[in-house]
């Protein structure tokens, strides 16, 4: 194995630890859907406010980046699977990590233009 | 030692509990066999010979009789007719099995269908090539590496202490019969040939947990790789189809445990024992 290669093991390991911390993020997420009844908590003026909560827009992102770090290490994984070339890894692992970037950008600058913050 | 000995004593008994409770007992039963012949081209297709059978008659007596007065161009690997080779694995009604341990008896229907095992090349007829199984069990490294141990010098030669604890845990991988019954149940392997499978995965874990090997990291570097451990989904077939009792996902899921940092990986190391002086 060479030296400068991420071990498997250390990917799986955040790949674990994104999905249980992913699922503490979401329970909270839904349990505030819950606080007003449903239908009201996403209106428009709610949602806003949500994203001009501080604490709020903070666990967004970090939903945002756990989910898209879990989510795309998955699909990784399932891309590698079908397929058995160094090309088609290596292609794999790029693409992969290139979206979740892109994801992450975008919903981090999502969440930046709702919570009020200009950008540049 | 006595744990595990105990417990493929108790698999034993329920095995030949449950197949005494749904033995059927006929005269004859039809044989459904795959024949092909991959380097002629050859299309696959099915042959149904009758054989006659007894109340101990095994699916390998059934196709040795087949291939001795029907057909004798059946191809069949087969070896010591005890569950002790491994040569005659193959897919009997759908499932993996040895054919020299599986009765007919215990098998439901008036057919019964063999087929070669799944995830290997095929070769002829029930017969697959096991080079890139063998491969993958050779790449584990399936050896006791231990720098103390000279084995090169005779006068130096002693025996490792081991007690009867340090051996239950790798024993019961250590009664693998390399017959490939695991690797053709994977569904892990059906898509990714770059994965030793579990066959290869339990020996690495045998090595791994044995007291007198000292090359855990050099074997854990091996199968920490994007095809290695990770990749088994636990599906479970494995050990659910393996014929000697032996629990290849049991092995996997220890292994990752160590790998992940769940489970120690400080092993208390065999001591040499030194020679008698005589």
């Amino acid at each position: 194995m060479e030296a400068n290669k991420v071990r498997e093991s250390q990917i799986m390991k955040i790949h674990y630890l994104t999905g249980i911390a992913a699922l503490v993020v979401v329970a909270v997420h839904i349990m505030m859907r819950l606080i007003m009844p449903y239908n009201l908590s996403l209106e428009y003026e709610n949602v806003i406010a949500n994203y001009h909560n501080m604490p709020y827009a903070f666990l967004l992102e970090s939903m945002l980046v756990l989910i898209a770090i879990h989510g795309f290490n998955g699909l990784r994984i399932i891309l590698l699977e079908m397929r058995q070339s160094k090309a088609w890894e290596s292609g794999v692992t790029i693409l992969t990590i290139a979206a979740m970037i892109a994801i992450i950008g975008y919903g981090t600058r999502t969440i930046i233009v709702a919570n009020g913050l200009e950008m540049g | 030692m006595t744990d595990t000995i105990e417990k493929l004593e108790r698999l034993d008994k329920k095995r030949s509990k449950e197949h005494k409770e749904k033995e059927i007992l006929r005269s004859s039963i039809t044989l459904k066999i795959l024949r092909a012949n991959r380097a002629a081209n050859e299309p696959a297709h099915y042959d149904t010979i009758e054989v006659p059978v007894q109340r101990s008659t095994t699916v390998l007596d059934a196709l040795l009789w087949a291939k001795g007065y029907k057909d004798h161009s059946i191809g069949i690997r087969y070896s010591c007719r005890m569950a002790s080779c491994g040569s005659c694995g193959m897919k009997i009604n759908g499932i993996p099995r040895l054919a020299c341990y599986t009765k007919v008896s215990e098998l439901s229907g008036d057919t019964i269908t063999c087929e070669p095992l799944s995830n290997f090349p095929h070769i002829r007829d029930l017969v697959t090539d096991f080079s890139q199984f063998f491969e993958h069990h050779k790449n584990m490294q399936p050896y006791i590496q231990n720098e103390n141990a000279d084995i090169k010098d005779p006068a130096k030669l002693s025996e490792f202490m081991q007690s009867p604890e340090d051996v239950d845990k790798f024993l019961q991988f250590s009664y693998c019969i390399k017959c490939g019954c695991c690797y053709a149940a994977c569904p892990t392997v059906a898509m990714d040939t770059k994965f030793p499978g579990p066959q290869a995965l339990a020996q690495m874990y045998r090595y791994f947990a044995d007291t007198r090997d000292t090359a855990v990291e050099k074997r854990m570097e091996i199968v920490d790789d994007r095809h290695g451990l990770f990749r088994c989904h636990f599906a479970g077939s494995c050990s659910s189809v393996c014929p000697k009792g032996v629990d290849p996902a049991l092995g996997i899921q220890l292994l990752r445990g160590h790998m992940l940092g769940y489970s120690s990986n400080e092993k208390k190391i065999a001591e040499l024992k030194e020679r008698l002086k005589k």
